[in-house]
């Protein structure tokens, strides 16, 4: 039995009458890194929706284990150990990075025991975790006054700190400065081990540099699985950017070098 | 049958005034998505300017004085309309992207403009003389329907055929209902969108006087007439589904028949309790309304 | 928000005892009983203000239906009283209503062990309800304000209609005296008043360890974003109803501190315009902070009192146009204004959202 592997199976999503998701099998091996990529509008946020649970398929299900997310709601998603990362960083910008941190720590107590104070084991989590994201001289200051990029490793450090079997990293790298997406990539290989991770991603050039399996997704449905050398290979894949890259810039990344 | 008539008949009234009143905010609230407390108060705007030329008339033309009703129509929608357009321009737009905040200022907006009727026309309330020609009413078998009753019918009817084919059928409809779907895409085609705002806030306030015109049929006037048709309003445009002009026509008259049902089986404000839980309830089980939209939005 | 400095603790409590000495000892020794009285009406206005702050200032929640949770409490401690005063008659107005016996649901309140707890069990447990429904189907920003508004016209219209039951439009009045001491001594009102002045201290107390501890900062998360607060694990119907329901327990507490010290509460302290009212004093004060809350109540309450009786016309519009500024241009309230004018002064300092 394959113990904690996501399987998404038949899936389809429908936003009046849009099919944003059609008829998709999808699966997910223990402690993977997978790539998820595609032209906009293929589905890709949508799937990664569905398993955090922000949108319900219309048909289809998506096993976690044997869990039935289809049927879950978000929190208890999380609960099961799957952590999401939104595309614009989330964090709460009134609350300091330490208090960022200690609120996604504490999402597994009893709301009365939110009223005493984090003892110290949670202190030195929250510690760590300010090393492993590299925030520590920012832990006092409040999430809103952070740089774009401190916001993403911030809330990358809010899912690590829960330690989630099953990561979702909608476009992590998005908005970052070469230095920052270098840096983030070692990150995402550092804390790899141990867990899957599911990243969306457009920059290929980021791709290239870190990913091992890449998916590739097209109007809702699987395109293509394998290697980046396979994949960047394939007719299909090749056509499907090329044959839009004319009009538009994203797709040409994939195929220039 | 004839007891049957007239409960129809009572319900599609019912529903014809709650339409009236929630026209303006289908376009304030449904289609911009602005909380305008002062709405109840641009009604009562409405109603007294109805009431200042019923007097006019009376004292300039009294050969003429049943006519005051159809210049009132089209003053209250002028005065309402300005006074929105000032709101919009001093003090709404300035909020735009703050839903709470609008929603106190403008209850601010309507504590003085109830100040400031009541320091003109005085606390009590007036009654406005209804014209001649809207007395009696019309007999079908057996029962009698009243002109008043099929007046305000008529009138919500024609608005709602007005904003339908202003909004799909002329260019400055088509405008508002592009700035609304899509500010930036918009404002892109070249659209002035604050004109836009500014003019569909002008629309809405507008239908709201004619709302308050039409309701000085049914009774008489007062500086608190607005706070009185206020939740009824917004609970209306909320229960059709925030945007939808159809939905409006719909909760309208579904809350109108309800509410005529409940109140025959019960007391008239037990009758009212229950049409405004009933409400609550359904909103539990379809919180975006009627007719909504399946959208991708976050927030 | 921010964790003190340790040093600065003992300073962080001398405005609270400074207070605690104005209200308890002062106030009493200088102000008239009418003045004392007056301030101790205002003072259970501050504790639903508190309520009402936890609700939207720290949780988002804007509620326009507070005059309800104030309201339940009011009656529920003034049928008490009104029993206390009938002396085991029907209430005047019941009989006046062609009712011939006490309706089985007001019988319980005859005694105070019951009275009084239901006083802020019943608005409690009614807010808890709500919160969880209209959160549950995710109902929530201007949507909820206008529902809770719909709840304040559905009691309006509930309590004036059903006279036998509620006294109608009047209310309930006539109230004589509390566990036998006179309602009309002052005796009576100045140990009212402390009491009022220790729970209003208590309630800020509280408030202000809930506030400063995790579960306050949860609230502040979901105000800001209660979808990724799901994302984080937590299920916000639960923590939203929580405080909700808390807003409305301290309403019905001030409701049932309310009515003795006033002697009278009818459905128009608790329906649309006074719910609107209350929201003004923590807007006013300043959202999202206790002291503000607790300030705002006094200062518009004490103005619309002095002002209002010099000149009615003039403060209802006074209070419209200072309400439309103080959104507009104060969205965080005089206490707001205060931080800002204080960061000004030591500039460099962390700026405030």
């Amino acid at each position: 039995m394959t113990g904690g592997a996501l399987r998404v199976e038949n899936l389809t999503v429908e936003f009046d009458g849009f099919k944003a998701i059609d008829g998709l099998n999808f699966s997910l091996q223990e402690g993977e890194l997978r790539f998820l990529i595609g032209p906009n509008g293929a589905g890709k946020t949508t799937l990664i929706d569905v398993i955090s649970g922000r949108v319900r398929p219309t048909a289809g299900r998506v096993f976690f284990g044997h869990s039935d997310l289809s049927r879950l709601q978000e929190h208890e998603i999380v609960a099961l150990g799957i952590a999401r990362k939104f595309q614009t960083p989330s964090v709460f910008p009134h609350l300091t990075v330490w208090e960022n941190l200690e609120l996604a720590l504490g999402f597994r107590e009893r709301l009365p025991a939110l009223l005493r104070p984090l003892g110290r084991e949670g202190e030195e989590r929250i510690a760590a975790t300010l090393a492993t994201v590299g925030l520590e001289h920012r832990a006092g200051q409040r999430a809103g006054t952070l740089s774009h990029g401190e916001k993403q490793w911030l809330e990358i450090g809010m899912l690590l700190i829960q330690e989630p079997r099953l990561l979702l990293l909608d476009e992590p790298v998005a908005g970052m400065t070469r230095r920052e997406r270098e840096l983030t990539g070692q990150l995402l290989h550092r804390i790899a081990p141990g867990r899957m991770i599911l990243v969306v991603e457009h920059d290929m050039e980021f791709l290239r540099r870190f990913a091992h399996t890449v998916t590739v997704m097209h109007e809702g449905r699987i395109l293509s699985e394998g290697t980046v050398e396979a994949v960047q290979s394939d007719p299909r894949v090749v056509e499907i950017y090329l044959g839009r890259g004319r009009q538009r810039g994203k797709g040409q990344a994939l195929t220039a070098g | 049958m004839e007891l049957l008539l007239l409960q129809g008949f009572n319900a599609l009234s019912v529903g014809s005034v709650l339409l009236l009143i929630a026209l303006g905010l289908a376009f304030t609230f449904g289609l911009m998505g602005v909380i305008n407390m002062a709405h109840g108060e641009m009604i009562m705007a409405g109603a007294y300017v109805t009431y200042v030329l019923q007097l006019a008339f009376t004292k300039y033309l009294p050969g003429a004085k049943g006519a005051y009703f159809l210049v009132a129509l089209p003053a209250a929608f002028l005065v309402a309309g300005l006074l929105g357009l000032l709101m919009e321009r001093l003090l709404v737009r300035h909020l735009y992207g703050r839903p709470l905040d609008t929603l106190l200022a403008t209850w601010g907006v309507s504590l003085m403009l109830q100040q400031a009727a009541r320091t003109i026309f005085g606390a009590p309330n007036v009654q406005v003389v209804s014209p001649p020609w809207l007395n009696g009413g019309l007999k079908v078998l057996g029962a009698v329907l009243p002109y008043k009753r099929l007046f305000i019918l008529a009138l919500a009817v024609l608005c709602v055929v007005g904003i339908s084919l202003y909004l799909t059928r002329t260019a400055g409809g088509r405008r508002i209902r592009a700035v609304m779907q899509s500010r930036p895409m918009a404002a892109c085609m070249g659209i002035a969108t604050s004109r836009v705002d500014a003019l569909t806030f002008a629309l809405g306030s507008g239908l709201a006087g004619v709302a308050g015109a039409a309701l000085t049929l049914l009774g008489p006037v007062g500086p608190a007439t607005g706070t009185y048709y206020i939740v009824d309003a917004f609970l209306v445009v909320i229960l059709g589904g925030v945007g939808q002009l159809l939905g409006t026509v719909v909760a309208a008259l579904g809350i109108g028949a309800f509410n005529v049902a409940f109140e025959l089986g019960s007391s008239a404000s037990i009758g009212k309790v229950l049409v405004l839980l009933a409400i609550i309830v359904f909103l539990q089980w379809k919180p975006s309304g009627l007719f909504a939209l399946r959208t991708r939005a976050l927030d | 928000m921010t964790a003190r400095a340790p040093g600065s603790r003992l300073a962080g409590w001398l405005p609270f005892a400074g207070a605690a000495l104005l209200l308890l000892v002062v106030a009493p020794l200088v102000l008239s009983d009418f003045r004392l009285n007056l301030l101790g009406k205002f003072l259970c206005f501050a504790i639903l203000a508190l309520g009402l702050d936890l609700v939207w200032g720290y949780t988002g929640m804007l509620s326009l239906g507070q005059g309800v949770f104030f309201g339940l409490g009011g009656y529920a401690m003034a049928m008490y009283l009104k029993l206390e005063a009938s002396q085991g008659e029907l209430p005047d107005f019941m009989s006046w209503s062609g009712l011939s016996a006490l309706p089985w649901f007001w019988k319980p309140f005859a005694h105070a062990w019951f009275a009084i707890p239901m006083a802020i069990l019943i608005p409690g447990a009614l807010a808890g309800a709500v919160g969880y429904l209209l959160t549950r189907s995710r109902i929530r920003g201007a949507y909820f304000s206008l529902i809770t508004q719909a709840l304040a016209l559905i009691f309006t219209i509930l309590f004036i209609g059903q006279q036998p039951y509620t006294g109608g439009t009047n209310g309930i009045t006539n109230l004589t005296t509390l566990f036998g001491f006179s309602l009309g001594d002052p005796r009576t009102q100045k140990v009212l008043y402390l009491i009022t002045a220790v729970t209003l201290g208590v309630t800020y107390l509280l408030l202000r360890r809930v506030t400063a501890s995790r579960f306050g900062r949860l609230l502040i998360a979901i105000r800001d974003g209660e979808n990724r607060v799901r994302f984080c694990g937590y299920n916000p119907v639960a923590v939203k109803a929580l405080a909700f329901a808390v807003g409305g327990a301290l309403a019905g507490l001030a409701g049932a501190l309310f009515v003795p010290q006033v002697g009278i509460i009818s459905p128009a302290m608790m329906g649309v315009v006074p719910s609107i009212e209350m929201v003004v004093w923590v807007a006013l004060g300043g959202r999202g902070t206790l002291t503000g809350a607790v300030l705002g109540a006094l200062l518009v309450n004490l103005a619309k009192t002095y002002l209002s009786e010099s000149f009615p016309g003039a403060w209802t519009f006074g209070l419209g146009l200072l309400f439309v500024l103080v959104v507009v241009y104060l969205p965080d309230g005089l206490v707001g204004l205060v931080r800002r004018v204080g960061l000004m002064g030591k500039s460099g300092e962390e700026g405030l959202a």
